[in-house]
């Protein structure tokens, strides 16, 4: 096994495995994920290539989430020298204006749902989440994005606080159904608590668990057949 | 701006930090951002992500600032081939936590090489949007990546950890 590892590397990597870490982070168009996928289910070597890229992407998320945060001094400075700025023409504001505007209206569907109806919205946050990432995984533009509009985007991996329920970073498998992962969500007492590029975060029940509970919760949730990927978070 | 930065500033903060390894220069290039942001609204044409957007300019900003630092192993050259001295994974990685062995090695590779798997894997970005803010065709993103990986296999195989994989 080891010796044809080797001898994948030495020749030039095919187009499909070099398309790997994309369709592990969910990045992949339809086109391209259906490709991927077909490869995975016959060629056992790749899926095993697969899987080592899933750790790779998991890692390198928590690596990420340990760097912390800039300080106050940061926006402190930015907000001084954009103070000591020249004044600006209108135009150029209202362009500013009506850019970020167009960004963040396209980017959060979701926000525009929540303030639209909040009576329904415990209802329609997790179908819409579900359908969100189901579009996206299906080749749409479509994005989704953290319902907080002040919240930096981040991707906590780590583990959760011990008193707070478990929390769990999930992808689904491509050709997962609504009713499947809502059958899923009902079995694991879980709810969604947002979705961004495909990932799903999790909270299980209402108690907190111990790490054992929580790596045993992982494993058997890594074992659903609709289950792509589940890590710890926060 | 106020809500730009405050949904934006920790990850551009991290992208710049893995790049330039100060914080105090990394803290230093989002005011920067921001405020080439502040000043270049105007030619923001949304053909692709504002994050996208962001972290092409930090990427640009945290490699000028590199040029710009006297200490000589971070000279122009050395810029694109960073080494962490300080954290020898084969030292410092005990065989039993893949984890923390991938993290230590994750941090050993060329800061080309931490570019691109941050952008890939924590970024989400997209062949095509690692390809625009790293300016490179999208061929070599995909090769780029794959080789990283490679030598991140590498750095983990001589810190004594087998993942199956190359």
């Amino acid at each position: 096994m080891m010796a044809l590892s080797k001898k994948m590397l030495e020749r030039d990597p095919s187009d499909i495995e070099m398309l790997l870490p994309w369709h592990a982070a969910g990045t992949l168009n339809a086109r391209d994920a259906r490709r991927v996928e077909e490869a995975l289910a016959r060629d056992p070597e790749l899926a095993r290539q697969h899987a080592v890229i899933r750790e790779e992407y998991a890692e390198t998320i928590n690596l990420n989430e340990t760097l912390g945060a800039p300080s106050a001094r940061a926006m402190q400075k930015l907000f001084a020298a954009i103070d000591a700025e020249p004044e600006r023409k209108a135009s150029v504001l209202s362009k500013l204006s009506a850019r970020f505007s167009g960004f963040f209206a396209s980017l959060s569907p979701r926000t525009l749902a929540w303030s639209a109806s909040l009576g329904a919205l415990a209802l329609l946050l997790q179908a819409g989440v579900i359908g969100a990432v189901l579009m996206k995984n299906q080749g749409s533009t479509f994005q989704t994005a953290s319902l907080s509009m002040n919240d930096p985007l981040t991707r906590d991996l780590g583990a959760g606080a011990a008193s707070a329920p478990p929390r769990a970073l999930v992808r689904f498998a491509e050709d997962a159904k609504v009713s499947e992962i809502n059958a899923l969500l009902a079995s694991y007492q879980a709810s969604i608590v947002d979705a961004r590029g495909g990932l799903f975060r999790l909270q299980f029940g209402d108690r907190a668990m111990s790490k054992d509970e929580v790596a045993s919760l992982m494993s058997k949730l890594q074992g659903e057949k609709i289950v792509n990927l589940a890590v710890a978070a926060n | 701006m106020q809500v730009l930065y405050g949904r934006h500033q920790v990850r551009v903060f991290r992208f710049g930090l893995r790049l330039v390894r100060d914080e105090q220069i990394a803290e230093d290039l989002i005011s920067e951002v921001f405020l080439d942001v502040w000043r270049q609204a105007g030619k923001f044409e949304g053909r692709s992500a504002v994050s996208t957007w962001l972290l092409a300019i930090t990427r640009f900003k945290a490699l000028s600032a590199l040029r710009r630092r006297k200490d000589a192993e971070l000279e122009d050259e050395a810029a694109n081939a960073i080494e962490d001295t300080s954290d020898n994974p084969e030292v410092a990685v005990t065989k039993k936590n893949t984890g923390d062995a991938l993290r230590k090695c994750l941090t050993a590779l060329s800061a080309e090489h931490r570019e691109i798997i941050d952008l890939v894997y924590y970024h989400e970005k997209s062949v095509e949007e690692v390809a625009e803010i790293v300016g490179i065709p999208e061929n070599t993103v995909k090769t780029r990546l794959f080789y990283a990986r490679k030598k991140l296999a590498e750095l983990l195989k001589a810190a004594g950890v087998e993942r199956g994989w190359p």
